[in-house]
This record gives structure tokens, sequence and C-alpha cells, in this order.
């Protein structure tokens, strides 16, 4: 039987505020256990939530990028359960009227293809504290430094249909986020985490099959590791004759498997009501327009606009639009080279692959974007030959030197283009290569091709590898042809 | 509405509180009361009317983003019964 996958995301989001949302207490990562925890997110007995007005202000950015509805009047509301990284009993998020409303989003698949993805709504709520099970002599340690950060769930309806589907629509919230700058979202530190909702259904039927809610999927790879382990078990229990059960699972990255996580038979009941210490959050449509004569230019415009105005290809457009430190960085080495092609080369290879080997952000790059722009611009004017080029990319990188100007002049890498030269070259290289000689003119005529590049690459080690490889080869054929 | 012991012993346990028999028997009657007066409130004919998220005609006031608070921590680790390395110590959880 065929079978089709349908999966929704809920994706929570971090949002980069200073202080959290209800408290002044600071939001940042990695300090000292419960030193950023403060009374009320200690839930101490008569403390009062106040609102952060930057949590509100994010949200409503986001909403605003996936074309969603804000509204008007949006309520929190108590979700009880007891834990104890929660020290209040309940978590304040919104569960009858979300603050963003449906929406969508546009995703890009590895063909260029694009599919439009809902969004069912998007809530605003506060994080809970963190549990460390190493062993404190049998007991469990709790920092609540994370207790009431501020998170912004969003939930996409089941519109994707396949994992690699699931991992471009996170991958394109990453983007929203990060281009809004409202989260970091850093997936290994925890500032964007993803519960995967999986379903089968025989391909063609309009009913959607029993899901399973995924856990801990929380990065790009295990959405579709997960899903694609998920996918398999549900076909196989089915068509062994069983049903999926609605549970939720937890997924192990070190074994590649989702294990249920055994539920207690007293189902959940958050018994949620709107909170008696928070008032309704009233916006009106003129801080909305403010907000919306904020927002940057998105990845979807930016990818249009790479690939209508500058004639990016659809995937090199798409892979630059994805963050908005490598657009810019994209843009700004084009606006100083002029040739957008040969920028997002450069930005997607050799700069790229030393950042990847070093682990370095682009916002991050030993080189800036000007000096990768100039030295682009020496390679089209054909100052300097891609062989030199690569050299004075790795030079800069290493800081041996200001500009691509510079380098070139102290390593004498300027192009040889004088044919005088380079015959000068050839012929010495001839002189001292009899035996080569001899074997290039007694081989078949297919076969001297080939050969020519041994002497080629004598000529550019003679040259430092500053001789123009095109007339290197041109004038390198010409004489020896005429030994023949 | 018909309340039962077992309603009781649910709410009690999702509440974490602990409810003697004795007691439970008599919570059964005084929330049957408190449902009661519940029903009679929703034989109101409320068509048309807007739930109310809150008691008070007031909006939210919000906060300017910026961290009032300082690290108290030893001050608040002072009431608690066991903490280590910072942390807050409690019955292992295990899920």
């Amino acid at each position: 039987m065929q079978w089709e996958t349908v999966i929704g995301l809920e994706v929570h989001v971090q949002l980069a505020t200073r202080s959290k949302i209800f408290s002044g207490a600071s939001t940042a990562f990695g300090a000292e256990p419960n030193t950023q925890a403060c009374a009320v997110d200690l839930g101490l007995p008569g403390v009062l939530p106040v609102l952060n007005e930057q949590a509100v202000a994010m949200a409503v950015q986001f909403g605003l990028a996936v074309h969603a509805d804000i509204a008007e009047v949006s309520v929190f509301d108590r979700k009880n359960y007891f834990y104890p990284d929660l020290p209040k009993g309940y978590q304040t998020s919104q569960m009858y009227h979300p603050i963003v409303g449906p929406g969508d989003v546009e995703i890009t698949l590895e063909d260029g293809s694009t599919k439009r993805i809902r969004i069912h709504h998007a809530h605003l709520e506060e994080d809970a504290g963190k549990s460390l099970h190493e062993d404190f002599h049998g007991m469990t340690g709790i920092d609540l430094n994370r207790a009431g950060t501020p998170l912004l769930e969003i939930v996409s309806e089941p519109d994707m249909r396949s994992a690699k589907e699931a991992a471009a629509y996170l991958k394109a919230i990453h983007s929203i986020v990060t281009y809004l700058g409202i989260s970091d979202g850093n997936m290994a530190e925890g500032s964007m985490r993803c519960d995967v909702n999986v379903s089968v259904r025989p391909k063609g039927q309009e009913a959607f099959g029993t899901r399973a809610e995924i856990k801990n999927v929380n990065s790009f790879r295990f959405v579709e590791r997960a899903i694609a382990f998920e996918v398999e078990r549900q076909i196989e229990l089915i068509e062994d004759g069983g049903s999926v059960v609605q549970e939720t699972r937890l997924f192990d990255p070190d074994r590649d498997e989702t294990r249920s996580m055994r539920t207690k038979e007293e189902a959940n009941d958050y018994r949620y009501f709107p909170c008696p210490d928070l008032l309704p959050v009233v916006l009106d449509q003129a801080y909305l327009d403010h907000l919306r004569g904020q927002l940057p230019e998105l990845p979807a415009d930016k990818r249009e606009r790479f690939q209508n105005e500058l004639g990016l290809s659809a995937y090199d457009a798409n892979v630059i639009s994805a963050s908005r430190d490598m657009a810019e960085f994209f843009e700004a080495v084009h606006s100083e080279c002029g040739d957008a092609k040969q920028a997002a080369n450069w930005v997607q290879g050799e700069l790229s692959g030393a950042l990847n080997r070093e682990n370095l952000s682009i916002a991050n790059s030993p080189i800036s974007a000007r000096q990768l722009g100039e030295l682009i611009s020496r390679v089209l004017d054909d100052t300097i030959n891609g062989k030199a080029a690569k050299e004075v990319f790795q030079a800069l990188w290493n800081g041996q030197g200001e500009s691509a100007d510079e380098v070139i002049d102290a390593k004498g890498l300027k192009q040889v283009t004088d044919t005088g030269a380079i015959e000068a070259m050839i012929d010495q290289v001839i002189a001292d290569s009899p035996a080569q000689v001899a074997q290039y003119c007694d081989s078949e005529p297919e076969k001297r091709g080939k050969m020519i590049g041994y002497f080629v690459g004598q000529v550019m080690k003679a040259s430092r590898g500053t001789a123009n490889p095109q007339q290197v080869n041109g004038l390198l054929k010409e004489k020896l042809d005429a030994l023949l | 509405m018909a309340l039962e012991e077992s309603h009781v012993r649910r709410a009690a346990h999702l509440a974490r509180l602990a409810v003697s028999d004795d007691q439970a028997s008599g919570f059964v009657d005084d929330l049957s009361r408190i449902l009661d007066m519940v029903d009679q409130l929703q034989s109101l004919d409320t068509e048309g009317v807007t739930p109310l998220a809150h008691p008070l005609d007031a909006t939210q006031r919000l906060r300017a983003d910026e961290v009032t608070e300082t690290n108290q921590r030893d001050t608040f680790q002072r009431c608690a019964p066991a903490v280590e390395n910072g942390l807050y110590l409690v019955p292992r959880v295990v899920e």
C-alpha cells in the first residue's frame, strides 16, 4: 500500500529579550545556577507578574512576518501541572486567545520549488527551569535561571508531507526569527526547540491517521531522522495488523529511534483558566503599523530579489538568503565587486568552507566583505588568476595584509600576461624536459591533450603560479606541436 | 451536578493535596453545593455576551525590557530545605 505522511510542528522560540517575560531578572545564557531567578520567577507568595513590552513586540513582529492576523485582544491563561522546575505550579501561557492568529510561511524545497505551510497560531508563554538528573545523593537538582524566559510557541497546521518539508519549514522559521532579530535561533543552546506531530494514512484517504507527538527534536538533522524513524515504525505497525496509539514519544539521537514516554494512566489535565494576575493585552492599529514599519526585508523577499534582480540561481538565492548575516555579507561583497554570481560563488565556496573548518559564523569572519569584494575585483580585471586568488584569500584570512592589493604586491602574485615572458618560461621548461618532450612527440595525438598537463604544471611552477593559465596552455601547445 | 468521591480524589491528586477519608466525604457535599450554584449561574441566558477574561475593565500595562533584579540567591535559598552547588534539591524526578 502507498502511504502518505502528515506532519505538523510546534516550534518553541526563546525570544531575545534582556529580561524575563514577567520579571526584571536577566535572561543571559550560561550564568551560575539560580543567580537569575528572582522572587517572581520562583513563584514566591505575593509576587505579581508584569508583562515585558519587548516580548509583545517580538511576537507581533513574527506575526506580521508570517502574514498573520494579530489579535487586538489576547489573554494569558494558567496551565496547571506539578513539576519541580515549574515553581508556581502553573505555566503562564495563552490557550484561548493567542496573540498571533492564522498565518503562513513559504518553504523552499531542494528542487527549488516552493510550498505554503499554514500557521495555526503563535502564542506567548514562559519557559520552565531545568532539572539536572545527575546524582545529587539520590535527589534532582533544579536551576530556575531559565524559568520565566519568554517563549513564542509557533504551531503549524498539519501541512507537511515529508521529513524534508518539515526540515525546510523549521529552517524557514529559523530564518524569519533570526532576520527579525527576535531570537538567536541557537538550537544547540535550546533557543529553538521543536515537537513534531507525525501520522500516516493510506494515500488518497482524507481522514488523518492517529498521530504521535515526538519531543526533544533539537536540530534540523534530528527532525528528519526522527520523522523517518517514526514513519517507518507507524507503517510497520499498521501493516502488521496493529494500530498507532496517540502518545508522546521521545527522540533518542544516539540510538536513532523514538521511544514511548510511558505516561501514567492518568492523563494530564491542565485545567486552563484565565490568569487573574494579568489583564487582557490590547494592541491598537497604530502600534501594529509602527512595528510593521520596522520590519526588515525578509528572507522570502530577499530570495526573490536575488533571483530576479541579481540573476542568482534558485539554489544560490535560497542558500544565501537563509541567514540574514550571510545575505548581508553577500550584498556587501556584491556592491564592492559588482558581480553577483562571483560574489555568491566565493561566499558559498571558499568563505563558507573556511568558516566551517574553523567553526566560525559569518559574523565573525576574519575576512571582511570589502576585502573579499576587492579580491574578486582583481580576478575579474585579470590582475590575478584563480590560483593566486586562493592564495590571497588565505593570506587575508590569516591577517597577512589589509587588502587584496597589498597581498598581491607583497607576494608578487600579479598575473603575468606578457607573452614574451611566458614564452621564455616555456622554452626553459621544454629545454629542461627532453624525456617528456620525446614522450609527447611519440604518443598518439589524442593522448597529447592529457600529457600537456605536465608542461603546464612546470610553467606555472616556474612562474610561481602567476602566469595566465589560458595563455600558458595555448602557447605550450603551439610550441610542442611545432616540435612534432 | 452529582459529584462522587472519586472526583474529589482526582481533584485532590491534581492539586497535590492530601485528603483523608473523613475529609473526602465532607468535600463531596461542599463541592456539590458550589457546583449547584454554578449550575444556577449557567441557567442565565448569555447569548451574545462576550466572555470576560478579567473582572476589571482595564488592560495590561507593559514594562520596559530592562534587567532590574539582582542576584539574591543566598537569601532565597535560606528557606529551601536542600541546596547544593547553587541548585535547589528535590526528591528525584523520573519521567
